[in-house]
């Protein structure tokens, strides 16, 4: 499903892209109040042990970055461990079910398989990354945010169209915000300083 | 030429596709842009080359294969400007990942661009080796990446130092040539350059215990003093979040703290100090404070031990406990859990705390607050936790079948405990009489043991007296729970065996039971409509064997109950080394197979335990499936009071098998047609066995001689279906002969028959086979690809369909027939449509 066409037109649908509009927002925003289904979590436990066996558990590090919108399209993805492709889409799949629903004032962690998903929504897109289980959680809720701050700076005001349009320059800023798994750069000014010299060489 | 600013060719792609209304309208443009992408792959296009592999990317995001642009990334790597070379390394690090051959090809270029004089076309490729590095990568670029430590730029040293974590991750021998140059990025200004250094030291000590004693030494007070400067530094806006400098930077300096400080009390004794001052002066109103006192609090618990320090952290956890934001109490869940091993008493304190989290709607908090209790648990506790959790369980509702089949062996042996234990059951179903699994027990026990509730045998002292209970009382119960909806087939089957009981136990009630079990010789469920008929012939017409036949179950063999048990345990171990894995670190607690076991309240019933309740199976014959599904494997003929006692057991299998032994012997006296029609009513393809039926059951021919075999109609197993010609032409002729294998209807055997019609022979013959969805196929080799020339059908091949809409739907299948002719090509297809029917 693709969010429509009609969305280029109407200033108040458009609006809703608005990330920077939305950021104090967030938390007021009226939702429909899903029960998250007990067995979600659980369930996933029985399976664990057959999953990802490559993820290396001693290792403390990114898994992996999504950023999807409400109806499950994937904006971004980057994995910093190997995955077969069908197994990424599934990872996406799960992700965007486990991170779709939740209510608003449920926790912004959730456990996905052996590892912890870190999530947060701004307007209709869902921020999530894949960490170790026994990571600092706020420390990466804290990173989200700056991630979004920074795609804010840099395309002025983002919405979800800028990051469809440019998902090239997405994946830069990214790489030049996280790299191997890892936090690269915390200072905004230094980003967006860094991507105006790489976009003179294009 | 800039692809994307100009020309805007992946514009007009995307604006294409998100023009889609459908599925189908997106997979034709992206199919169309696919093919314009191979195309110009072919003609081996340069202008364009790295917008195409740009749409590419976009297209791989939607979900559709684009392996072919590999090869393209390397060629754009390879080629000489930033903007290629920019959208080859995207390319290279979204469409490809280290375990692809292909990507040995790149090493190459990726020494040359480390080595590159522009120092953005240097980032780009430590960028790439930073993600998608593999340990040939690794040997191969190491050194060039240890040059860059050193680089005049920070921003290339902070991606060097992340790509030296990536490089000692996969090659870790190499360890010892990073430690030098890491331990020189520690004294940076650069925040970047800092935070990426630090996290380099970090990684080194975890794969090399040298590095580790290295830094312990020489950075410990050096690290201390840089977290002291961050702590106290003025405001920044550079890094300023919610008036904390650089959040990310306290924690990872607080992390390599960790790692430094424990188990090595000098080391933890010099960062005592500004730990304390973490602890105490940091903000905690604003996310990014309460990360770094979490983080510190993880420090304190991990270095070694320093009380005064712990009472600080664990009054933070406490602090974080009653904070409203879900987010933090999470983490002081967490962290809790560690805390017990340091201080369980400071934990203690907050169990009423914790167990509220039990209660949460949120399933993140509830599962973690749930594993903390457990760990709370212990002799002073127990009696009040275990209470508030099976508070918790809502009890009876999630309760596996091995807990109620044990507390049913547990139940048979406690022969003095017999009378009260009915009794309680009774009370407890006048107020829980929707928890299944107690249901369950209380109608064995009532079917058991309901003499003893009426008369009331065996009144414990510490017993509430029981207001008298009647007979038409205890009937009451059973009959609630054999007529309520929600109760599934094992309940109602259970009733039906109690009420038999019953009836012989309580004489003024007989009529009564009698009514309620005709009740259901008209069930649809098969198995209910068996038991009602064959429980109406004992009590209308075996009134002189019925009280021998009803009487009470023997006593359950504990020992070999809980020696089955024992048995089955490795596999929940196995179960619960990985769960405990799942737990934060550090705390040891292998012991949470019983927690997994008694608080999953999961449906998936895990493999644990499967021989156990096999072993109940046999042992109360209670599970239902397995026997319904195959009715006509039969054991070994038993001794006559085996069969008996098979009869009164709860199962099935039993039953059937007893049941069509007695029709065996019924057999003979009728005409030659009934023995197959009985057979086929019962559906137990005993042919064989017809002829020896043991002497034993034959007490069994009156018992069952009132059971009309008319009201059970079934699957009809055994019956010969005729063979059909399925395919005729000038040249060929396929017969198809049918046959089913013994106890699955749903599956026909097909042996297809190949008769060559012309005058020569047909050498490569292949027969394929194609069914609809509701139809399974399996196709064997044929015995032999060639056909001789009026053959007369010598060449078999066989099929297997399985039918899951078998009663509803007929069999359909299209065939096609290659062969050669005269070294020609043949080809036939044709569909069959006139299968006998009820395959």
């Amino acid at each position: 499903m693709h969010d429509s066409h009609a969305r280029f037109h109407s200033p108040f649908s458009f609006r809703n892209f608005n990330l920077t509009s939305l950021l104090g927002r967030r938390n007021r925003e009226k939702r429909k109040k899903v029960q998250c289904p007990r067995f979600t979590e659980s369930a996933r436990n029985s399976q664990f042990l057959f999953y990802y066996r490559s993820f290396d558990l001693s290792i403390r590090m990114i898994r992996f970055i999504l950023l999807q919108n409400r109806q499950g399209k994937t904006r971004l993805a980057k994995y910093y461990v190997p995955l077969e492709d069908s197994e990424k889409h599934k990872v996406e799949y799960e992700v965007h079910r486990l991170v779709v629903n939740r209510d608003p004032k449920f926790t912004n962690f959730v456990e996905f398989r052996t590892h912890k998903v870190i999530y947060r929504r701004y307007a209709g897109l869902f921020f999530s990354l894949c960490v170790d289980i026994t990571d600092n959680e706020l420390a990466y809720l804290e990173c989200i945010h700056l991630f979004v701050e920074i795609l804010d700076h840099f395309f002025s005001n983002v919405c979800e169209l800028d990051l469809v349009f440019n998902f090239h320059k997405v994946y830069l800023i990214l790489d030049e915000f996280i790299l191997a798994g890892e936090l690269q750069e915390t200072s905004k000014k230094a980003i967006i300083e860094r991507m105006g010299e790489l976009e003179k060489l294009e | 030429m800039n692809p994307f600013s100009s020309g805007t060719r992946l514009r007009d792609m995307i604006r294409a596709i998100r023009a889609c209304k459908t599925a189908a309208e997106e997979r034709a443009v992206v199919r169309k842009e696919c093919a314009a992408i191979r195309a110009a792959i072919n003609e081996n296009d340069q202008d364009y080359r790295h917008r195409n592999l740009a749409k590419l990317m976009f297209i791989h995001m939607l979900g559709y294969p684009t392996h072919f642009g590999q090869m393209e990334c390397l060629k754009l790597i390879a080629s000489a400007g930033f903007p290629e070379k920019r959208i080859g390394y995207l390319g290279l690090m979204l469409l490809l990942d280290e375990r692809q051959e292909v990507l040995m090809l790149v090493t190459n270029s990726l020494k040359q661009d480390l080595n590159h004089s522009n120092q953005y076309i240097v980032g780009l490729a430590l960028c790439a080796l930073g993600n998608i590095c593999s340990a040939e990568m690794a040997r191969d670029l190491a050194p060039e990446v240890e040059r860059l430590l050193q680089f005049r730029d920070p921003n290339i040293r902070k991606k060097a130092a992340l790509c030296s974590i990536r490089i000692v991750k996969k090659v870790p021998d190499l360890a010892e040539n990073f430690i030098n140059p890491a331990a020189t990025l520690l004294r940076e200004k650069h925040h970047g350059v800092l935070i990426t250094g630090i996290q380099l030291c970090t990684d080194l000590c975890k794969v090399s215990p040298e590095a580790l004693e290295y830094f312990r030494k020489k950075c410990t007070e050096g690290l201390v003093r840089t977290l002291k400067d961050v702590v106290n530094s003025p405001y920044a806006p550079e890094y300023d979040i919610a008036g904390i400098t650089d959040p990310f930077l306290h924690i990872r300096l607080l992390k390599i703290l960790r790692i430094l400080g424990q188990g090595d009390a000098d080391a933890s004794d010099t960062m005592n100090d500004i730990l304390a001052q973490v602890a105490t002066k940091t903000e905690s109103n604003k996310n990014a404070g309460n990360a770094i006192l979490y983080e510190c609090v993880e420090t304190i618990m991990s270095i070694e031990d320093n009380g005064g320090l712990r009472v600080l952290a664990i009054n933070i956890l406490g602090r974080f406990l009653s904070n409203r934001d879900n987010n933090i109490r999470y983490v002081a869940l967490n962290m809790l859990m560690k805390a017990i091993t340091v201080d369980a008493q400071a934990v203690q304190r907050h169990r009423a705390t914790i167990l509220e989290c039990v209660k949460d709607s949120d399933a993140s908090i509830r599962k973690r607050a749930l594993e903390l209790v457990y760990l709370l648990v212990n002799e002073s506790n127990v009696r009040p936790l275990t209470k508030d959790l099976i508070e918790y369980l809502e009890a009876g509702n999630f309760v596996k079948d091995e807990v109620w089949h044990a507390l049913i062996v547990v139940i048979s042996n406690a022969s003095d405990l017999h009378g009260y234990t009915v009794r309680a059951l009774y009370r407890a179903f006048q107020t829980s009489a929707e928890q299944e699994t107690l249901v369950r027990v209380a109608v064995w026990c009532i079917g058991e043991y309901g003499d003893m509730l009426v008369n009331n045998v065996g009144v414990l002292d510490i017993e509430d007296p029981i207001k008298t209970v009647t007979e038409s009382n205890a009937v009451d119960v059973v009959e609630i729970a054999i007529k309520r909806h929600a109760s599934d087939l094992t309940t109602k089957a259970m009733a039906l065996i109690a009420l038999v009981k019953l009836s012989s136990r309580f004489p003024s009630c007989s009529e009564r039971i009698k009514d309620i079990i005709m009740h259901y010789k008209g069930s649809l469920v098969l198995e209910l409509q068996q038991r009602s008929l064959e429980f109406n012939s004992i009590i209308e017409k075996h009134q002189n064997i019925r009280s021998t036949l009803v009487e009470r179950m023997p006593v359950l063999d504990e020992a070999t109950f809980s020696g089955r048990r024992a048995g089955s345990l490795p596999a929940t171990v196995s179960t619960s080394n990985g769960a405990s894995l799942n737990l934060p670190n550090g705390v040891a607690k292998h012991s949470a197979a019983p927690l997994v076991d008694l608080l999953d309240l999961s449906d998936d019933a895990p493999a644990p335990g499967s021989s156990g309740s096999d072993f109940l199976h046999d042992l109360l014959g209670v599970d239902l499936a397995p026997a319904s599904t195959q009715p006509g494997i039969s054991q070994a003929p038993k001794s006559g009071t085996d069969v008996l006692l098979d009869l009164l057991s709860i199962g099935t299998t039993n039953p059937v098998q007893s049941n069509s032994s007695a029709l065996d012997i019924l057999s003979p006296g009728q005409d030659n047609q009934k023995p197959i029609a009985a057979l086929d009513v019962l559906s137990s393809p005993l042919a064989s066995a017809q002829a020896n039926s043991s002497v034993g059951a034959s007490s069994m021919i009156d018992l069952l001689d009132g059971f009309a075999p008319s009201p059970l109609k079934h699957e009809d197993n055994g019956q010969v279906y005729p063979s059909i010609v399925a395919f005729e032409s000038s040249n060929l002729r396929i017969t198809f002969n049918f046959s089913k294998p013994p106890g699955n209807a749903q599956t026909t055997l097909i042996q297809a028959t190949f008769k060559n019609l012309s005058s020569n022979a047909f050498t490569d013959f292949v027969f394929q086979a194609a069914v609809p969805k509701f139809l399974q196929l399996h196709l064997d080799p044929a015995s032999r690809n060639t056909l001789p020339a009026s053959d007369n059908g010598s060449v078999t091949q066989s099929l297997r369909v399985t039918n899951s809409q078998h009663g509803k739907k007929a069999l359909v299948m299209r065939i096609r027939i290659a062969y050669k002719l005269n070294n020609k090509d043949m080809l036939e297809e044709g569909q069959i449509n006139n299968f006998p029917q009820d395959l």
